[in-house]
This record gives C-alpha cells, structure tokens and sequence, in this order.
C-alpha cells in the first residue's frame, strides 16, 4: 500500500517528462516537417493548370492501375540551368560575406560590452537589440532613403563640396552588402556577447601575468575560447542570410539574383510550383550541412 | 612555524644591513571613492614566505594585484630588486601570480598550460621541454602531462597552478588564497608541500590568506591587514605573543582581555588595576610609560591553569576564583567559560589529559606574569 502512490506519481512524473518533450516535437513535426514532405512532394510533380496548379503524384491508369509518378525533371532544370546555379551562388556570395563582415564588426562590439562592468551591459546590449523595435521593412526603406542619389549621404557630401556628382551607392552589390550586413549584426553580437560574457576573465590576466603581450593573450586564449560563440553567430547569421529575399530586392539592383527572387518568380509570375518547391528543397538540403554544426555545437554546450 | 634562516643566525629583516627585495611604499589604491589600500609600506626580503593575512575585503587581494599589475596605485611606488614595477606592464614584471581560482587554461592541457609562460621567453622548443618537465617533476604531476583541466581534481589544479608560475623562474612569486579551494586534510598536507618547494626553489612568496592558521604555520613574517591599512607586522610568535592593538588580539587566535589602569610599574614587573579580575593582575612587563593609563591586559585561554577549588594544586602569579559555566570538547582540548564574582566570563582551554570539569563546577584559575601581555589601542 504504501508503495503505491510512489509508484504513481513516478508515472506521473514520466508522463510530465514525455509532455515537455511532445510538445516541441508535435510543434516541429506539423510545422515544419509537414509542410516540407509537401514541398518535397510538389517538387516531384508537373506544372499544370488546375487548382492546386499541378500534377497529382497519385493517378489512375486507363488500365485501372494505381500509378505513382514522379518526376525528377526539375531537379534536372535547377542543376542544368544557368539562372538557378546563378541564383545560388549569388546567394551563397551575399551570406558569406554578411557573415566575415557582421563577424569583424560584431566581435569588438560584443567584446567591448562584455568587458564593461556589470551595469553597463544591459544598457549597452539594449543598444544592440533597438533596430528590433522598428519594423524590418521600413529600417530597409529608410537605407533607400540614406543611399538614393539625393538621399541623405550624398547630399550632404554634395553640400560639403566633398563630390560634385552623387555616388552610385544604391542598387548596386555594395548596397546589398551594406543592407544585410546592418539586419544581420545583432545575431551576430548576441551570441558572440553571451560565450564573451561567460569567459572567465581571470584568464587574460593570467596569460598577461606569464608574460603574453595583448596580441598573444588575445590569438591564444580569448580567440580559442570564443570560438563556439564565432560558430554560433556565424551560422545564426549564415542560414538566414542565404535564403534573405528583401533586402536584395529592395536594395539591389535589377539584375541581382538570388534564391529568394527566384522562388517568388516561380511561385507568382510563372505559377510553376513544382520548380518554385524543387528551388526551395535544394536550398533546404544546402543548409542542413551548416544546421547540423549547429546542432552538434548547442548539443555539446559550446565545447568542440 | 617556517624560519628563514641565514649562516649567522639572523633574521634578514632584524639586519639593517640587508636590503629588502621587494619595497612598497605608501601605496593608495581608491575605487569610486572607496579607499581598498590606504598607505600600506611593506619590506619584504628575498627568500621569505611573506602572508598577508585580514578579513575579508581588507583589501589583501587589491595590493597582490597591484604587485602583479593589474590594478595601478592612486599614490606610492612599488619596487623589486631596484626596479620599479610601477613603469613595467604585467607581462614585463619579473613576478608571477598565482590565481585564487588557479586560472588554468581550459583548452590547453597540463604541459601546454605550464609552457605558456616559457613561448614568451625565446626558448628553444627543447629547452621549454626540460623545464616543463623539471616542474611537472617539482609538483609530482608527470603522469599528468596530457590532462586538460577539467580532468583534474582541485589538490592537482592546484599544482599545475603554481608550476605554471614557477616555471618562468620569477623573482616573487604571488598567491591569492592558494590553498582556499582545498579541503582541510589536504589544505594541512598542501601547507608543507608549498612550504618545501618554496625552499627548493628558493623564491620570495608573498601569500594572500584569511586564514590565520595557514599563516601562522607557513610564514615567516605576516602583515595583518584592516581595512585597508597594515596594523601589525612580525614574526608569527611576534604577533600571537604581542599583538599591538585589540583588533589583532581578538583577530588571531583567542583571548581573554582584562582591563584596568596602569597603577605599579617597575623594571621587575607592573600590575594593572583589574576590578573584573577582582584585584590587581601582575604582568613582567615595565609597563612605566604607560604609568596611569588604562590597559588592557591579554592573557591567551590556552596559558591559564585551571583546578577544582578544593583540590588546588598550582601556584601563579594571578589567581582567581570561578565557576565553570560552559565546556566545549575539542577532542585534544577542553574549553571551559569560567565566571568570576564579578560576571566576567574567562576562556580557558586545557590539554585533555583526562582531567575534565562540570557546570558549575567552583574552580580556581590562574596565570603566570610572563603569561599576560599589555595592549594600550
Ligand atoms: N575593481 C573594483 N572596483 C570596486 N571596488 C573594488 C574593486 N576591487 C576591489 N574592490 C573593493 O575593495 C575592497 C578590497 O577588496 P579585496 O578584493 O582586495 O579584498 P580582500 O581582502 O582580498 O577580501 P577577500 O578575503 O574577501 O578576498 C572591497 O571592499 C572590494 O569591494
Ligand atoms: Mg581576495
């Protein structure tokens, strides 16, 4: 008798563990594992002028056979032509450079504010985190507004007798670059900030009292022992910034390509679903490389 | 007790002749306002194992951190050998540090922590190798050389801690509460080891510490420290025998504190007048220049004698009579709380030979003259 309530509330326990974990499992599984089977099955299939506009994987035959078909013909057409390979290298181009820039920007930021004292942080983390306060669309505008011909850099360089002829500043590579670099920096700093904060300062002391000048004691300890935090940020900033459709848009000029301008061609001018999904599961499959170190790095609470 | 002995029998530190190696002078360290060291001047000879002892936020650890650099004093000036330190950055000062959290580098293991401080130095990768090695041997850690860190317990971290320090060969050598991290067994059997490399090695220690214990068992000479200031420094026995003011006496160790005026004095010995003792206390000393004022007389628990009333059984200079009103057992001692007439409550410990004493209990105690010490502040 007495054994038994302990027996239940174990069980009640368990079921509280299994709910905890559900819970973001069943969150997963419906929205994002879900609506990708959906994606990877569109992909799969033919464009056509029906509602939904394709091809049923799953027909009759004439001979009433049950017949499942699938097409790989767009993979084909993604590898083979020119404007989706175009496409994601640009892409690609654009994340990677948003990653080297926010990183050399986002490091001295974020060691600056961990190395501040305890009540300067939070004022100075808040500093970091303010562009979330404004919508993301009208912060891209306003960049329209600082870079355009007669917006707010060359006309006061203008003013100042600094140029006679405003700078082709916008709608070029350059304003992309700058663009994404300025939405990106946050998730760049924080987690670079949070494995900076944790460090254990007495380290630098240390490796300065054995005789290691600023430079070495950074090249050898601080470096080596941000290195999860670069991981982090580098990914946290990387994985979006390749699929990121609004800033080159909006920023870029009319010839920039990337994979998110191309899946909205897909999907709105042409109507071809099946290559808008087979564009949006190869840029999936590309990404899960990067995801996976990420993953494996959280996993491991920051240690390689 | 650790003695820095010379040929001649002399204390470095009692020759006038002999220049101390380290010199702080009048040194000011103030934060927002806040003074953490106010005038501290310290001599501080070679080879000896200097503890700077005080409670917590006297601010022992804020003047290591100034002998090591990373805080610069408001005032005062700092020196080793002749140099002055005050002009070197941390990692030009020929001292080195030993971190209270040991500070090792968790992404390094053992022997490529040790060898940080010797890739500074223009050493050939050979050369690093024999020292490392020499200084695993010193700490008995060479089984230990591909351990990272975390892999070690805290008696080893410990170690590999003061090797790294070591091994640059530094003229001083700092430790901030080196063996707080320990559990007692191994802090006891630590305090020997650190004693013995420091005499291998033959470096200045200078130690920070609040526990008086460990600075009374390693030091040669101990700074007490209040508030910023120093307030005391001597010999162990120096100052658990003649501790300056109130605060020392009470801060090291135990001790009764009887007070009175200063009423008979002479080269042969003085008596205060102790209305809580219940009459005139005698010490030997030549109390003269403090001829009327009043005193306090500290007498150490452990230097009164103790017996039944009716079985008295010991002469002494001061005697009194009592009852016993509380006993702690300690294992090798017994501590009694005697009250005398006039309420006051004396400490008394006594060596347990077998002999014990019950509440209220009438006892008699007693204390020699050369047992009670005259503190005026
Ligand atoms: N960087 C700092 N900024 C402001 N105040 C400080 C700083 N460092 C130390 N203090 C203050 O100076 C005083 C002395 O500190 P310190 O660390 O030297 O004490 P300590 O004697 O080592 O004490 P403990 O035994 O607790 O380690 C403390 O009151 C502390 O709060
Ligand atoms: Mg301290």
């Amino acid at each position: 008798m007495s054994g038994e309530p302990i027996f239940s509330n174990a069980q009640t326990r368990s079921f509280g563990r299994f709910l905890t974990v559900a819970i973001p499992y069943a969150w997963f599984i419906t929205f994002f594992l879900a609506p990708f089977l959906i994606v990877a099955k569109i992909s799969l299939s033919t464009a056509a002028t029906a509602i939904p506009p394709y091809e049923p994987l799953v027909g009759w035959a004439d001979d009433g056979a049950l017949v499942l078909t699938l097409h790989i013909a767009n993979y084909k057409l993604i590898f083979s032509d020119s404007v989706y390979l175009i496409a994601y290298a640009s892409s690609l181009r654009n994340a990677a450079v948003t990653v080297i820039f926010t990183l050399l920007l986002g490091y001295p930021l974020a060691y600056f504010i961990a190395s501040r004292s305890a009540k300067w942080r939070a004022p100075l983390l808040m500093l970091v985190m303010m562009p979330f306060w404004t919508s993301f669309l009208i912060r891209v505008y306003a960049w329209i507004g600082i870079l355009k011909p007669n917006g707010v850099i060359n006309s006061t360089l203008i003013w100042l007798g600094v140029i006679d002829k405003p700078l082709e500043i916008l709608n070029n590579q350059f304003s992309v670059y700058l663009g994404m670099v300025y939405a990106y920096l946050p998730f760049m700093v924080l987690p670079l900030y949070s494995h900076l904060e944790k460090m254990d300062w007495s380290l630098l002391e240390a490796a300065n009292d054995l005789g290691a000048r600023p430079a070495r004691v950074f090249r050898e300890v601080t470096l080596p022992l941000s290195m999860p935090g670069i991981v982090a940020g580098s990914l946290l900033v990387f994985i979006p910034a390749v699929g990121e459709y609004i800033i080159p848009t909006l920023l870029g000029g009319p010839d920039t390509l990337t994979i998110g301008a191309a899946l909205w061609n897909e999907f709105f001018s042409n109507h071809d679903w099946p290559v808008a999904s087979t564009v949006a599961v190869a840029l999936v499959v590309l990404l899960v490389g990067p995801l996976m170190i990420l993953q494996r790095q959280q996993g491991t609470g920051g240690h390689p | 007790m650790n003695v820095l002995l010379r040929e001649d029998g002399l204390q470095p530190w009692a020759d006038k002749k002999v220049a101390p190696q380290l010199c702080i002078r009048n040194v000011v360290k103030t934060f927002d306002g806040f003074t953490a060291v106010n005038d501290v001047s310290l001599d501080i000879y070679r080879g000896e194992f200097f503890s700077l002892l005080g409670g917590s936020g006297c601010g022992k650890t804020t003047l290591l951190r100034m002998l090591a650099g990373f805080e610069f004093p408001d005032r005062g000036g700092i020196s080793v050998d002749g140099l002055d330190l005050l002009k070197l950055q941390p990692y030009e000062r020929p001292l080195n540090m030993m971190f209270q959290n040991y500070a090792l580098f968790p992404h390094m293991n053992v022997a490529k922590n040790i060898a940080f401080g010797l890739r500074n130095e223009g050493l050939g990768p050979d050369e690093i190798e024999k020292r490392v090695k020499k200084s695993l041997e010193l700490v008995q850690l060479e089984a230990f050389a591909e351990r990272k860190p975390n892999q070690l317990s805290g008696g080893q971290r410990q170690r590999v801690a003061l090797a790294r320090a070591l091994v640059k060969r530094p003229t001083v050598l700092l430790l901030d509460e080196p063996l707080s991290a320990l559990d007692k067994k191994l802090r006891e059997a630590t305090q020997f080891e650190l004693i013995n490399i420091q005499k291998q090695v033959g470096v200045t220690f200078i130690m920070v510490t609040h526990d008086q214990d460990e600075a009374m068992a390693m030091s040669t000479r101990i700074a007490v420290m209040d508030k910023g200031r120093v307030i005391q420094v001597g010999e162990p026995r120096e100052i658990y025998e003649y501790p300056r003011s109130r605060f020392i006496a009470t801060f090291i160790g135990s001790i009764n504190l009887l007070e009175g005026p200063v009423v008979d004095c002479g080269a042969d010995g003085s008596r205060v007048d102790c209305a809580q003792w219940g009459g005139p206390v005698r010490v030997a000393q030549d109390l003269t220049a403090l001829s009327g004022h009043h005193v306090a007389i500290g007498v150490r628990p452990e230097k009164i004698r103790l017996a039944r009333a009716d079985e008295f059984a010991f002469t002494a200079d001061n005697i009194a009579d009592g009852v016993v009103k509380e006993i702690a057992y300690l294992g090798d001692s017994m501590l009694y709380r005697v009250q005398l007439p006039s309420g006051l409550l004396v400490k008394v410990a006594a060596q347990n030979l077998g002999v014990w004493f019950s509440a209220d209990e009438p006892v008699r105690i007693g204390f020699d003259a050369s047992a009670g010490v005259a503190i005026d502040k």
